[in-house]
């Protein structure tokens, strides 16, 4: 499989590490095998070099020519929606999420597992109410059957808005 | 056993007379209890900038010595004319013996000031992570004097009791409790929780009719006091825990024991 994403002028990438560590950049130039001019207009990143294994590549490419001025890469920012994008991605959407993780006490890990908990509880019964159905009608290869369905364990729906359940 | 407080500095000396003097600032050196001084003769050297009068060369001001002697005329013959006389009399008590200097004291442990880490207020939720009780989210109540937090379970929540423990072995959640006006019974202190510890010397149990061979040991009961005591603090946390809209979850939270999952690393947590 070929590579698709290169280090190129107008492509976008997500700083990670150093102090611009999880801002959006766009390259401008390639200076060298190890080091690229970035500028981020739409992300408060100050047009300067950054070592490319700093970097990585996401799948979104600016269209402008190479060593385009501030002004340039501002406008083809603004122009491709790019921070809009950004944030839909599943990438960006993923760090939110772990963001979100790390800044959780001990009461709200607490609170997810319980509402896991719940959830689970509730999968549950209706997988074995389920199968129980399916074991009945002779779908699924069991002969004796049980008259009672399976005991109904608590169904109650796990709270909806539960940041970063998974 | 009141917790003493830090010193406060050495007011400047008020202005002699009535000639106002330029206003002198507190010394930054002190004594740290013990004679020993808080910093160092040449940390001194750096911190009053000694180092820039070095090698520099004032003229001096000739002082305006006083007399120490005078000259008499003496009458008389043979005798010189005069004499310098004293114009002090020189002491006639020479001692034999220095001085003896009282030295200021070693400051023993329980005259400590004690620092508790600013996240363990009272009604804290923390997590004990030493002793029977490990690993149970736990209420603070109050710092004792001694330094000791002192924390309840609630008991009738996860069974822990009233008890003292070591600020080291817990960690001091976010999540706080309003106790509101709840006031610690006056005679909760740090004697109350003090274990009576009766004496294994065989002297003492020969005195007191015992068989000195036989160890016994009476399993804990607590008396009726410290039921009553737990009864009457709890009643107070559990109220506080009532209070809150999401109770239900922060009782069970209460009532769950703290424990690390894969890839859980306490450094990197929250609490």
């Amino acid at each position: 499989m070929p590579f698709e994403r290169y280090v190129e002028p107008g492509r976008v990438a997500l700083v990670a590490d150093g102090k611009l560590k999880g801002k959006l950049v766009s390259i401008v130039d390639v200076i060298d095998q190890t080091r690229a001019l970035v500028d981020g207009p739409g992300s408060g990143v100050p047009r300067q070099q950054i070592r490319l294994n700093q970097l990585h590549l996401t799948k979104f490419r600016l269209s402008y020519s190479f060593t385009a001025p501030t002004r340039v890469v501002r406008k083809a920012w603004s122009d491709a929606k790019l921070n809009e994008k950004w944030a839909d991605s599943q990438w960006s959407k993923n760090l939110a999420n772990k963001e979100k993780r790390a800044q959780m006490t001990d009461f709200d890990r607490f609170k997810l597992t319980s509402a896991r908990v719940k959830r689970n509880r509730a999968r549950t019964a209706v997988f074995k109410s389920m199968k129980a159905k399916a074991a009945r009608s002779g779908a699924f290869g069991k002969k004796k059957v049980p008259k009672t369905p399976a005991k109904k364990v608590r169904t109650k729906k796990a709270p909806a808005a539960k940041p970063a359940k998974k | 056993m009141a917790p003493p407080q830090p010193k406060a500095a050495a007011k400047p000396a008020a202005p002699v007379g009535g000639v106002q003097k330029a206003k002198l600032g507190k010394p930054r050196n002190y004594d740290l209890g013990n004679g020993v001084m808080r910093f160092s003769k040449s940390k001194m050297f750096h911190k009053k900038a000694k180092y820039k009068f070095i090698g520099k060369k004032h003229p001096k001001a000739p002082k305006a010595t006083k007399p120490t002697v005078v000259v008499k005329p003496i009458g008389g013959e043979k005798n010189g004319g005069t004499r310098t006389v004293l114009l002090r009399r020189r002491t006639a008590f020479y001692p034999t013996q220095d001085k003896i200097k009282s030295k200021p004291h070693h400051k023993t442990f329980s005259k400590h000031v004690r620092r508790t880490r600013p996240s363990l207020t009272p009604g804290t939720v923390c997590i004990l992570l030493a002793g029977r009780h490990a690993g149970k989210r736990v209420v603070l109540l109050a710092v004792l004097p001694s330094g000791l937090l002192l924390v309840t379970g609630p008991f009738a929540y996860n069974s822990c009791p009233l008890r003292r423990v070591p600020q080291r072995f817990v960690i001091g959640t976010s999540t706080k409790l309003d106790l509101g006006a709840f006031q610690l019974p006056a005679h909760l202190d740090d004697a109350y929780f003090k274990k009576n510890k009766k004496s294994a010397k065989r002297s003492v149990k020969r005195k007191e009719g015992e068989d000195i061979f036989v160890s016994k040991k009476a399993p804990y009961a607590p008396s009726e006091q410290r039921k009553a005591d737990q009864k009457l603090v709890d009643a107070a946390v559990t109220a506080a825990v009532r209070a809150r809209a999401d109770r239900k979850l922060l009782r069970g939270y209460l009532r769950a024991a703290f424990g690390l999952r894969s890839s859980h690393f306490p450094h990197r947590l929250r609490f």
